[in-house]
Parts: structure tokens; sequence; C-alpha cells
């Protein structure tokens, strides 16, 4: 039973990864924007927040840096394509080889640099319940920030003014202008917003969940989240459930493997990305269902004053 | 301030001169880079432009790395002109490979040189099958192709590991993860002794001349770029978008498939898990460089096999680390893709003119983002 | 719409053509130097004309998969290097080449390093054994040393480490250390030699505790620090209290760190990188070989075709920094079997030995020789699971 828990925790662990970063991709997408480059800046906030850890010993101002390089490299992508309307996915490519390249540039002499020691991280009294304690009540205040961070967010969007302006820009921008609303503003601040999320969990991959910085340890986690974004139909609970799912998957690979259980450990890493298609397939089945789901702006330029 | 003002036509100058600019301007960052690192400018971009042009050795090993990115890069240029979203084209690459490796495996002692025909063409099939999975899936449930042929470079990734672990090892290879050495009879004839390159330079440049005739000289080319151009208007002349996705699809699947098994009848010979080169996704840069265009697409192969190679060659000679390439490339496509709103806007300096107080609230309600 | 399109082509040409001669004036004057990356002092670069008998420095180039600074296969090859310069000085000039991909894009690095003059070339990763045979074939005069391959050439040869060794020392305090009596093993890629520290690991912890049993988990690359830390944290939900790794990285250190659970040091010593939870570390020492093979290609005693196999007999392995948490008695015993390794009284695959099926493997009192030990491609008792791939015997 044991084990249970602890492989419990551990997705809760890998699965903050993904929510940072896809619940970011969510707000980009929801505003109409396809930011391919989430490794990239996933890749670049690991290295700035390990940088600023190993610097000044503080994790949070570690975040605090991984985010600002998001947002900064979001900022980048958001002019090109918002107000130079450059296709949104050659410059999120651009954007995710430069940041993988450029990670490693500065990165060279972070390679063999150590952290300060880890703290550990327990609810005193909640930590100890038999089972649940250990599963859920051990983690780094990050993991609890995350549910917190879907919460606020799924209230921001359905029933805040603002979310539904940012809906609208993402559903129908033209409208969106029509009634005056800033629409590239709206849609730069939602990028950066994005940007500096997609930071916050390049961040705790190097800060928290493998302390150490290695060329290229984001390992396509960023595009994970870009296909755990559309396989939570753009929903911030389903993000947070779907990035648990997601993270699980590795975990209960090795997990069977040390049981001695001897499927292809291949066949289970392909798993979240099938499922991804089966969702994608279930929901464009219907346009309807698709107009429902998906942000209809998706992937569209949009000229103001034509 | 700095105001762009859009063109009323775009401008002929721009479209050469974009990639031009764009490369000077990640010439100039990069001479900057080598500058912080410590090292000669110069040197440094020698190593990127001059040292893989410099003897014949060098030239060749160009047209090896080329060879794969324009083939791809000519397929994607249709996906892209025709407003079809490939970016899968990895995962093409992949099951290219694995296809081609099928093939060659089959091949015994007695085996003719011409299973390499049958090796590349069970390499367009490969190739074929796994982009038609992304137009069927587009074509019934309307899935968004971008996001599937993504997922399924995932999956072929997954696949090729599975069969260099498990049913395509190689016996006698002490457990390590790769096929035999395929049998030489499987391999693409070299073109001169001592080099790499083979024939599939040739396969290559025939493919740029099909793809210019395709695209500019065929009714189906021009069907293909006015239904990405204008879809309302293709749809009002009849042109089934239905048709083009999946020539589209098909075509580049074809090309990307093709590239994977030149590679394996040519400088891999073997599968490996080291197959995934990223070409698929270098590609893209490759098409967008080359303006989507076949001749374009040969300089710009060529441009970023030098990206590739150079940065090989600065780290050997000059010791700068290998994450350059990458930082070049994303710079490229950076630049380009900045450079490229030329084409379209114009900047204008405009100073900033005081707004009388009377009409400052009518002429803010009328402001647009 | 042809005739604008080919002018464009043409403008395009004109225009990337005068750019790259724009670069080839640039650097047409500067002539190829020595590597940058050599630290020999500045007495290796020039010429011997003017000194009597000091001849052209030799040039000694490495060809690494992964940085010098993954704090472990390459960071101990790139140690070994840099102590090949001290011990060498200015009669040779070394450099190398970081993150050479497997594959064929490593004959290219090869050849290069064959163009820039160097003869003596250390290829230090099991994929480049392909690409070295082929360069080799062209350069006859250019001596290729392959780690941990198996094919061999008039001007190659291959050599490698007795890293077993060093798991069977670790395997030894593991079995002391455990609580739950159950270790665990981050695996890369099941290939024998992995395969054969697995079980090294196993019977050394065996030999103080028979009930020890061990887990395996692999992660199927040589270096993914993330991937590893989730094996690692997945053995240790399976009850592993000591850990080991065949992986390149001190993530699984790290892992056992920060669950309080023990774990040890490989390839290099990795003791900063978890002191709590860091018992010992096998390291692997490649200067003895590297300051050997290099003397011989300056004395011209270098003959290719073989293959070297050292251990802690010759010094390539050793098992360093043991905590001060082990006790002395089990600290003792790791001395002992070392001291048996240097002089060749131990012998660590003697049998009886049983297979994991419960078949014997060797023999009472047979000593295994390399050519067994090479081909192990099977777990024995007390490894949990099944060899990925199928066992072979």
């Amino acid at each position: 039973m044991d084990s249970i828990a602890l492989l419990l925790a551990a997705t809760l662990n890998a699965g903050t990864v993904l929510a940072f970063a896809a619940l970011g991709l969510l707000i980009n997408e929801r505003s109409g924007i396809v930011n391919l480059g989430a490794e990239g800046m996933m890749l670049v906030a690991a290295i700035a927040g390990f940088a600023v850890g190993v610097s000044t010993g503080n994790d949070w101002l570690a975040f605090a840096a991984g985010a600002a390089a998001g947002a900064l490299l979001a900022a980048a992508f958001g002019v090109l394509v918002i107000y130079l309307n450059t296709n949104q996915y050659a410059t999120g490519l651009a954007l995710s080889l430069f940041g993988s390249g450029f990670s490693a540039f500065i990165g060279i002499q972070y390679t063999q640099q150590k952290l300060p020691e880890r703290p550990h991280f327990a609810i005193p009294g909640l930590a100890d319940i038999p089972l649940v304690g250990p599963a859920l009540f051990r983690q780094h205040p990050m993991v609890y920030i995350a549910i917190a961070l879907t919460v606020a967010l799924a209230w921001f969007l359905y029933r805040s003014r603002a979310g539904l302006v940012l809906r609208a820009v993402g559903e129908s921008p033209e409208s969106a202008h029509a009634l005056g609303y800033p629409v590239r503003r709206i849609r730069l601040i939602a990028v950066m917003v994005g940007g500096a999320l997609c930071g916050v969990s390049g961040a705790y991959i190097s800060v928290v969940y493998t302390p150490l910085w290695v060329e290229g340890m984001v390992a396509g986690k960023g595009w994970i989240a870009l296909a755990l974004t559309t396989f939570a139909t753009w929903r911030p609970a389903r993000v947070l459930l779907g990035a648990y799912l997601f993270g699980g998957v590795t975990m209960l690979q090795f997990f069977l493997q040390s049981e001695g259980v001897q499927v292809p450990s291949q066949f289970l890493t392909m798993l979240p990305y099938l499922a991804t298609i089966v969702v994608l397939v279930l929901i464009s089945r219907n346009k309807a269902f698709i107009r429902i789901n998906m942000p209809a702006a998706i992937g569209k330029p949009f000229f103001p004053g034509s | 301030m700095l105001k762009l003002e859009a063109r009323p036509e775009q401008s002929r100058l721009m479209s050469i001169g974009s990639p031009l600019l764009a490369l000077l301007i990640t010439v100039v960052v990069g001479a900057i880079l080598f500058a912080l690192l410590g090292k000669d400018p110069a040197r440094g971009l020698t190593m990127f432009f001059v040292e893989p042009l410099k003897s014949v050795y060098a030239l060749t090993e160009l047209a090896v790395k080329a060879t794969p990115l324009m083939l791809i890069a000519l397929g994607l240029a249709v996906c892209f002109r025709s407003n079809v979203w490939n970016i899968g084209a990895e995962g093409q690459y992949v099951l290219g490979a694995i296809f081609a490796s099928g093939v060659a495996m089959s091949a015994d002692k007695s085996t003719s040189g011409w299973i390499v025909v049958a090796v590349l063409a069970a390499a367009v099939i490969g190739g074929m099958l796994w982009a038609a999975i992304v137009a069927l899936l587009r074509d019934r449930f309307n899935a968004n192709e971008i996001l599937v042929s993504l997922m399924l470079v995932y999956v072929a990734d997954q696949l090729l590991s599975y069969l260099v672990y498990g049913p395509w090892k190689d016996p006698a290879g002490y457990n390590f993860p790769q096929t035999i050495t395929f049998l030489k009879s499987t391999q693409m004839p070299k073109l001169f002794s001592g080099f790499r390159v083979n024939g599939g330079v040739i396969v290559a440049l025939l493919a740029v001349a099909v793809f210019w005739v395709l695209l500019f000289r065929t009714y189906a080319g021009f069907q293909l770029q006015v239904g990405g151009l204008a879809p309302a208007a293709a749809r009002y002349a009849g042109f089934s978008s239905r048709k083009a996705l999946w020539t589209a699809l098909l075509l580049s699947g074809g090309m990307a498939g093709l590239a994977g098994g030149l590679e394996i009848a040519g400088p891999l010979g073997q599968l490996t898990p080291y197959v995934p080169a990223g070409y698929g996704f270098a590609a893209i840069i490759v098409a967008y460089v080359g303006r989507l265009h076949p001749v374009g697409i040969v300089f710009s192969s060529i441009l970023m096999s030098m990206f590739y190679i150079g940065g090989e060659l600065a780290q050997s000679r000059l010791g700068l680390p290998k994450s350059l390439t990458g930082v070049f490339q994303g710079l490229l496509l950076f630049a380009l893709l900045a450079c490229d709103t030329l084409i379209y806007y114009r900047i204008r300096w405009q100073a900033a003119r005081p707004v009388p107080l009377k009409s400052a609230a009518i002429s803010s309600e009328h402001k647009v983002a | 719409m042809s005739a604008p399109l080919s002018k464009r082509s043409v403008i395009k040409l004109a225009g990337w053509g005068s750019l790259a001669a724009a670069a080839a004036l640039v650097g047409c004057g500067k002539k190829e130097e020595a590597p940058a990356a050599a630290s020999a002092p500045a007495s290796a670069a020039p010429v011997a004309a003017s000194a009597p008998a000091k001849a052209e420095p030799l040039k000694v180039a490495f060809a690494y998969v992964g940085p010098p600074g993954d704090g472990g296969w390459t960071f101990a090859h790139d140690n070994a290097r840099k102590a090949l310069e001290k011990e060498l000085g200015d009669k040779i000039v070394t450099s190398f080449v970081e993150k050479v991909p497997e594959g064929a894009d490593a004959e290219r690095v090869f050849r290069d390093m064959v163009g820039q003059g160097n003869k003596l070339i250390f290829g230090t990763t099991f994929g480049y054994m392909e690409p070295m045979l082929k360069v080799a074939a062209d350069s006859k005069d250019v001596k290729f040393e392959h780690a941990t391959g198996y094919k061999q050439g008039e001007n190659m040869r291959t050599y490698d480490s007795r890293t077993y060794q060093g798991a069977y020392m670790a395997g030894v305090i593991a079995g002391g250390m455990t609580k739950t009596n159950t270790i665990g093993v981050v695996g890369s890629i099941p290939i024998p030699e992995v395969i054969r520290n697995i079980n090294s690991f196993t019977l050394g912890a065996q030999s103080v505790n028979p009930k020890v049993k061990t887990k395996v988990v692999w992660v199927n690359e040589w270096f993914n620090p993330p991937k590893e830390t989730e094996a690692a944290q997945s053995l240790i939900n399976g009850g592993a209290d000591v850990l080991m790794q065949n992986t390149d990285s001190p993530a699984v250190l790290q892992t056992a760190e920060k669950a309080g659970k023990y774990a040890f040091g490989w390839d290099s010593d990795m003791t900063a990188y978890g002191p709590k939870a860091h018992l010992g570390s096998a390291v692997i020492n490649w200067a003895p070989y590297y300051i050997k093979a290099t003397k011989e290609a300056l004395d011209g005693n270098w003959k290719g075709g073989t293959g070297s196999w050292w251990g802690v007999k010759e010094g390539a392995i050793d098992f360093v920094s043991i905590s001060d948490k082990v006790p002395a008695d089990l600290k003792a015993k790791v001395e002992t079997v070392k001291a048996g390794l240097k002089d060749g009284t131990f012998e660590i695959w003697k049998g009886p030995i049983m297979g994991a099926d419960g078949k014997e493997v060797l023999a009472k009192d047979a000593v295994a020789d390399d050519k067994f030990l090479g081909g192990v491609n099977f777990y024995v008792k007390g490894v949990e699971g099944k060899v990925p791939g199928g066992d072979k015997k």
C-alpha cells in the first residue's frame, strides 16, 4: 500500500510540471494564439531559474526568474505574431529552436553546479495520516499552488468579465474589436502571462523536480503540455487532471517495470500522445461540438481595420 | 515614433531582400555572441560560412546533409502553400526509415542492387501512410492537422525505439539497440569513391525540378496554390479542398519518407534510435527561408546544412559550444519572419502629433487597439 | 509567372554568392592554427625548427558522447584527458569535441579530426564503432582507440574498464546498509556491460547479506536526468533503500538524498551531489590507460587489433569516498576485496553462481573468463524481473 501512496505523490509532482505549462498555454490559446515555442521558453526559464537559485539560494526568486524569462520570450513572440502578423506556427517553432540552443548556451557554466540542500515539505498533522498523508501532504508548495491556480483560472475564465473578454477575443476577435476592446493588447498580455507560467514550469523542473542543470532537460514536456491543453479541451480543471494523468504515465511505466510486468515501455510512453489524438478526433468530429470547445479563432491572424 | 504602414502591394524587392537581411542580422548577432565568448568573431563566422565550402570533401558533406532537408522542405512547401500545416514531417521521416529498413533487412548476399528501388519505394509508402492518418482525421473528423501530426511524431519515435530494442535488434549486436548493418546491395550507389555523397543528391535535385513544374506549370499546382491563398475563391472555382488536403499531405509525407529512406540507404546504413535527427523540424525553417519556392529551397537547405556542419566545426576547432547551431537556426527564422513584414509593410517615421484637448474625447473612442 | 521568378532566383544566387565571397575574403587571410581547446602551455604550438631534439607535439583528439559537465561518464574521460596533459606536457596537444552523436554524423567529426592532423584519436562510446572503423580504414597513419567496443582493425583497437568490480564493491556496502533487504538499480541500456554490473552489484550484496533482493528499472538511455529521477523514485516506491545506477548523471543520487535513502556515485565521485545519501563512488580512472596508449604512440610501440580490459589491478577502477556512515567492518571488507582484486587473489565471478531461473551458470570453483563475462545476458539469482529482450545464455 505504501508504494501506491508514493506513486500518487510522485504523480502529483510530475503532473505539476505539466500543469503550470499547460495552464499557461491555455490562456494563450483562449486568446487565439498558439505558441509552439513552449519547449524553448521552458528551457530558458529552467536555466534562468537554476542560475538564480544557485546564486541566491532562494527558490522563490528562482521561480520568479523563470517566470520573467518566459514572459520576456513570450513578449518577443507576441510582438512578432500579434503586431507584425507573422505566421504563428513558424514563429513558435523558431522560438523553440532558439530557446533550446540559447538555454544550452548560457547553461554551459552551470552544468556542474548544485543548489543548496533541498528542503523537505510536509503539512504538519495532515502529513501523518496513513496512506493519504505521504501521498498528498508532503509536496512542495508549488504543487498546491498549481491546484489553486487551476481554481482561480476557472473562476477567471467563466465568472469574471475580464475572462469573458479574453474568451471573446479567442472566439471572434473581429467582434471583440468592433465592440472597442483592444484585441491585440489583450492577446499580448495573454501571451506574456502564458509565457510566465511556462517559465514557472521550467524553473520547477530545474529547481524542484531534478535539481540540476542539464541541456535539454525539459525533454519534450513543452510539447506534451501543448498536447495536454488540447486533450483537456481548453478547460482548466481538465488540464490539471490531464496533467496528473500524463505525468503519471511515466511513473506508471517504471512502476510496472519494477513490479516485473513486461509490457514494452515504448507502448506505455506512446499512450499520452495517442490519447490526445483520440480526444482531438472526438471533440472535432461534430462541427457544433468544436464550436463549443475550441476557441474558434485559434491560430488565425487578426488584422484590425481589415 | 516608428509606425508600420501597409503597402498597397507586396514589395518585390523585399521578397528577395528579406532572407538576405535576416541572414545579415543572424551573422551580426552571431559575431557578437562569438565576441562575448572570447573568440575571434571573424574566425567563428568562417567556421560557419567558409569552412563547409572549402574542400571537395566539405562540399560533399554539405550535399549529404542538405539532401534530406531539401526533400522534406519541398514537400512542406506544397503543404504550406495549400494552407495545410504539416508539422509532423519528422514522424513521416522516421516511418520512411522504418519501412526502408524493413525491406533492407530482407536482403541477403544474392540480392541485386535493384533492391534499392524497393527500399526507397517502401520509404515513400511509409511516409505517405503516416501522413495519410493525419489527412484522414482532418478529412473525416476535422481534427487539427498540426496537433495530430505533431503527436504522431512522438508515436513514431516510440515505434522506432520499440523496433530497435525489440524485434529488429541485431542478434549479434551485444544487445545494443540497433539493427544489423544493411548489406551493400541495399545502399545507394556512391557518386565518387571516398566520399559519402550518393545518388540521393541527384534524386533531390530531380525533385526540385519536378516540384517546380508541379507548382508553377500544372493545373493541379495552381489549384493547390489558390486553395491556400484564397480559399473562398478556390471554393467558388470548384477546386476541391479535400483533394488539396490529401495531395498536400501525401506528397509531403512521401517526400519526408523518401528522405528517411535515403538516409537508411546512405549515410546511416542501419536503423538506430538516433534516426530522428530533427530534419523534419529544420525543414520547416528551410521551406520558409526558401520562400516556399523549389529553387529557394535549394539555397536555404545549403545554408541550413552550413549551420549544422559549421556548428560542429566551430566546436571541434574553436571550442565553441554546440548549442550555437540551434541558436543560429532559431535566430535566422525569427529574423526572417520579422523581416518578412517589410514585404507587406513600410516603416514610417511619424512625429507624434499633439492632440487638441477638445477632440481628445472623440478620438479616443475611435482608437484602434 | 515564369520570367520574374527566374530573375528572382538569379538575384538570389548573386546575393548569396556575394555574401559567401565576402565571408571568404574575411576568412581567407587566417590560417588554421592549433585547436583553441588545448590547454597545453604555449610552447606546444610553435614549430620544432629552433629547439634541437624537440619533436612536433603529437596531436591527440577525443570524441565525447556527452558534455564534460555531465558529472559522470564524460566527466571521467575529460579528467583523464587533463591528467594526460599534465603527465606528458608539451609532448602532446589535446583537443576534444563534445556531444558527438552516435551514428552517421560521428563519421564527419572523426574525418575532421584526421584532417586537423590528429594522430591518436579516442572515441569514448560504443556507438562510434562503425564510424571509427570506416575512417580508420581510410586513414592508415592515424591510430584509433575505441572505448567499450568489440570491432578492431589494423590501426584501431578497443579498451574498456571493469566497471563490474566497482559495482561489486558498491554491492558489498549496499548489502550491509540496507534495512529493507531490497536494493535498486537504475539501468541505462540493457547491454551485457550493464547487466553484468547489476549482477555484480547483487553478488557483492549477497556476500554480506544473502537475503538481499535487487530491483531493476530501465530508462533506455545513458543520460536523461529527469527520467533517471523518475526511475529512482519508482525504485524507492517499490521498497528499495539503497540505489545504484548505470546512467551518467547524479540524478539518482539526488533523488535518494531527497527521499532520505542511500545511493552511490558512478563513473565519478559524486559525493557533493548528495552528501547525506552518498555511501561511496565507483569511479573509473581512464588516465592510466590514456597515458600508456599515448606513450606507446609517442614511442612507436602502438599496435592495433587488440582489446584492453583494465580494472582495479591496473588502476582503472576504484571505489572512493566511502561515507562515515558505513560501519568499520563493512569498510574493511571492501578494502579486502579491493586488495584482492589488485593482486589478483580475489575473483568476483567464481562459482557456484545461480541464474535467476534457478539453473547454475557457473560451477563450483569455476572462474569466469573474459569471454563469458563479455556475453552476460542473464540475471543472477536475487535480481527480480527479466532481462529486456529475453534471457540468452
